[in-house]
């Protein structure tokens, strides 16, 4: 039988019949490829397969696609956009090579920014496949990825955090009462974003308008988002509600993104419609992705490709559309995809390198679900090696306990830990902003402020059943 | 709701916490309007020791909550004493064979076991054509399908006895190790119209006990999600039984009608669905 590659192990052959083979077989083990039937057979058949791959050209994933172009809008993408003369420095190395040229002195951030646009999500993928987590973090240490909204995300030694203050019935109450919790522990620079219980334009629209009045009440720099599906977010911003970002989920493959419910033009529209409302004021970053994976296998529309593969190029689509924002919700999917704490860590830090290396401004959702094998501990180790890998943003929510989508991600105290352990800081025109408000005593040492700042004691007394019926 | 249920409430926690250096949020108060954990004080930045072990003892509750195996023998117990069933519950397997299996396999619990496939086969000649063939699983929560199954039945079967239509039900089955489409292949083989799937939902750190209802008009295998409809969250502190039967209801009469489930029907009942926002005043913006 002919294989497309194949190598000798002391008396052993191994074949890969193809690169998609040979990159699922190259993955580190997850439950995911092992439900799509793609995972490597044995331990030594995997290092075999990442020895092979070390030895391909980078240039190879140029010329052999891994979905074909005819059939996948994002193989097009990849394609069309690829700049050769960005690719030119490292157009010469393998696989292999590429890895040690990541890590050496000779790619600087300039550097490594310069080449981003030669880069693609397929040669990502293939050299995290040979990184260790060590690795993965020092590389993406080095690639600054800086957007703005009402504020600056990803500058060096800043990590922020999205206000997640979901209630299972949207009730008004609940959730200001969860935005509170979080301003008063300082959460809330990347965006206040809710994902709304009951997913419709008209819910949406009380949803956003809620948010754009805490923002403009207390002059918060941040952007707020409701986390529907983008065609909503259209229809609302037609009926003139105020749309700070638009969000949607997305994938890596054509069929993916087309069981979500859009393609590459729905995103485009979006993009230039809530540009066109001209609300950020330090910046044009209006998109918010989430991505995970496992979503193009469990759309079944994975093409026979591992999950990481197919999540790097989720990342094709995002950079197309100069996101704020690019969450990956590495342990929300469920333990069939990422089994365990293990599986989790591994897969948040490969999202996050790969995101990076390709100019994605990347934050990580570091969550588990009750079903899956992790727990706190678990989080805490991922929080704490993507808060040194610089991460733009995380999650915060109270508690931990995400009472609408039934799952653990991190909270306001733990974002302030990560600030606390790692010396990071807030975005700085809302690091001022928490200053000004009194939220925090000494903003450089994150000492909390022992009394409830002025502004917000003031709102308190005005509390259902506490106050008289205004309006 | 789970604090006041904890060893250590937060009541005799607080006090005598602020000599070790915790701090109280004032804004506690807030928790009378939401469920979510907020206002849990510090310690420094982190959260103080009786907060962290009330997390602690809800995330050990909902992990028991998936690994707790179901108590066949107790459930049909249960349902006998609720309910007067003509014949005993069906208790089947899925192919998945134990949990570990189960939680990385999603494709062998939504397959009967071989074994139980040929038995419902062979007696398919003898079973009487049904109208509603009702099916519990475990899913992720055998808490939730023993605490809320006779409870939600008898609810169901009050609400059927009172509609004019006729509903001849199909033996109930029990399954272990199941997923939701199950219900289609056994729906098929009981020779039902419509099948009902009483499933124990993925947990909540709050609702270790949430009790799923998946309903789908002419089952088979091979269906996908798009052709069922799903009513969440039944359990006491969520959607109680009563109202859930009668959701459900609505549903059935109208797949019965219309003879179809899933999006095509939820596009009609979707008015029913958005209770939407309770409380409208936003206290932080009131002047």
């Amino acid at each position: 039988m002919t294989r497309a590659y194949h190598t000798q192990v002391g008396s052993r052959r191994y074949g890969f019949s193809n690169l998609a083979e040979l990159m699922a077989k190259a993955t580190p083990a997850r439950s995911g490829d092992r439900l799509a039937g793609v995972m490597a057979e044995s331990a030594e058949e995997r290092v075999v397969a990442q020895m092979v791959l070390a030895e391909l050209p980078l240039s190879t994933f140029l010329n052999d696609a891994l979905v074909p172009y005819e059939d996948d809008e994002i193989t097009r993408l990849i394609i069309d956009d690829h700049d050769a003369g960005a690719f030119a420095p490292i157009s010469h190395l393998t696989v292999g090579d590429f890895r040690n040229w990541l890590l050496s002195d000779q790619a600087t951030p300039e550097v490594l920014q310069s080449v981003r646009a030669g880069i693609t999500p397929e040669m990502t993928a293939a050299v995290s496949k040979l990184m260790r987590n060590q690795d993965l973090i020092l590389v993406a240490k080095k690639c600054r990825v800086v957007t703005a909204f009402r504020n600056t995300i990803g500058l060096g030694g800043r990590l922020s955090t999205r206000l997640q203050p979901n209630h299972p019935t949207d009730d008004v109450t609940g959730i200001a009462a969860s935005i509170l919790d979080g301003l008063l522990y300082g959460s809330g620079d990347a965006v206040i974003g809710i994902n709304p219980a009951t997913d419709n334009v008209a819910q949406s629209v009380k949803l956003m308008r809620l948010m754009d009045e805490v923002i403009q009440k207390y002059e918060i720099p941040t952007q707020s988002c409701v986390l529907t599906h983008v065609t909503n977010t259209l229809e609302a911003i037609e009926q003139g509600a105020p749309v700070d970002l638009v969000f949607q989920s997305i994938g890596g493959t054509e069929a993916t993104n087309k069981s979500f419910g859009f393609d590459l033009a729905t995103l485009a529209e979006a993009e230039a419609a809530a540009q066109s409302l001209n609300r950020g004021t330090v910046g044009r970053n209006v998109m918010y992705f989430e991505t995970g994976q496992g979503s193009a296998l469990s759309a079944d529309a994975h093409h026979g490709l591992d999950q990481q593969t197919c999540e790097a190029r989720a990342y094709a689509v995002a950079r197309k559309f100069n996101p704020l924002l690019v969450n990956t919700v590495v342990g929300f999917i469920g333990p069939e995809y990422l089994f365990d704490g293990k599986e989790i860590i591994r897969a948040g830090l490969e999202d996050h390198f790969c995101g990076k290396l390709l100019g994605v401004p990347m934050g990580c959702d570091v969550c588990y679900t009750n079903h899956a094998q992790a727990d706190q501990n678990d989080m805490d180790n991922l929080l704490t090696l993507l808060g040194v890998a610089g991460c733009n943003f995380v999650m915060g929510i109270p508690g931990s306990d995400d009472i609408m989508l039934n799952y653990q991600t991190t909270s306001f105290h733990d974002a302030l830990y990560a600030r606390r352990a790692l010396g990071l800081k807030a975005a700085p025109e809302f690091e001022q902003w928490l200053a000004r408000m009194q939220i925090f005593d000494d903003i450089d040492t994150h000492r909390l402020s022992e009394h409830v700042p002025r502004a917000f004691a003031q709102s308190l007394r005005h509390l259902p059943g506490e106050a008289s019926h205004e309006q | 709701m789970s604090s006041d249920h904890t060893p250590m409430s937060s009541r005799n926690a607080s006090n005598e916490s602020r000599d070790a250096g915790v701090v109280d949020n004032p804004w506690a108060t807030l928790r009378a309007f939401t469920d979510a954990r907020i206002g849990l004080g510090r310690a420094g930045v982190s959260l103080p020791t009786h907060k962290l072990l009330e997390f602690q003892l809800a995330h050990a509750q909902a992990q028991d909550a998936v690994h707790c195996p179901l108590d066949i023998e107790a459930l049909t117990a249960s349902l006998d004493e609720a309910l007067e069933l003509d014949t005993a519950p069906l208790a089947l397997k899925s192919r998945a064979t134990d949990r570990a299996t189960y939680l990385q396999r999603p494709d062998y619990g939504r397959r009967l076991s071989d074994e139980d496939r040929e038995r419902l086969e062979a007696q398919a000649d003898n079973t009487e054509p049904s109208d509603l063939a009702i099916v519990i699983v475990d899913g992720l929560s055998a808490l939730a399908v023993q605490q809320n199954s006779a409870p939600f039945l008898t609810a169901l079967d009050q609400a059927l006895a009172k509609d004019t239509n006729d509903w001849r039900l199909a033996p109930v089955t029990i399954v272990e190790q199941g997923r939701v489409a199950i219900g289609d292949e056994i729906g098929a083989l009981l020779n039902a119209r419509a099948v009902l799937v009483m499933i124990g939902e993925r947990p909540g750190l709050s609702s270790p006990d949430s009790l799923g209802l998946y309903m789908t008009w002419a089952p088979e295998v091979g269906l996908r999600d798009d052709r069922r409809n799903c009513i969440s969250n039944v359990r006491p502190a969520g959607l109680d039984v009563d109202q859930a039967a009668r959701k459900l209801l609505l549903l059935l009469k109208e797949a019965r009608e219309r003879q179809l489930s899933g999006v095509k029907l939820k596009d009609r009942s979707e008015d029913d669905v958005v209770e939407g926002i309770g409380s409208t005043r936003n206290f932080l913006v009131a002047d």
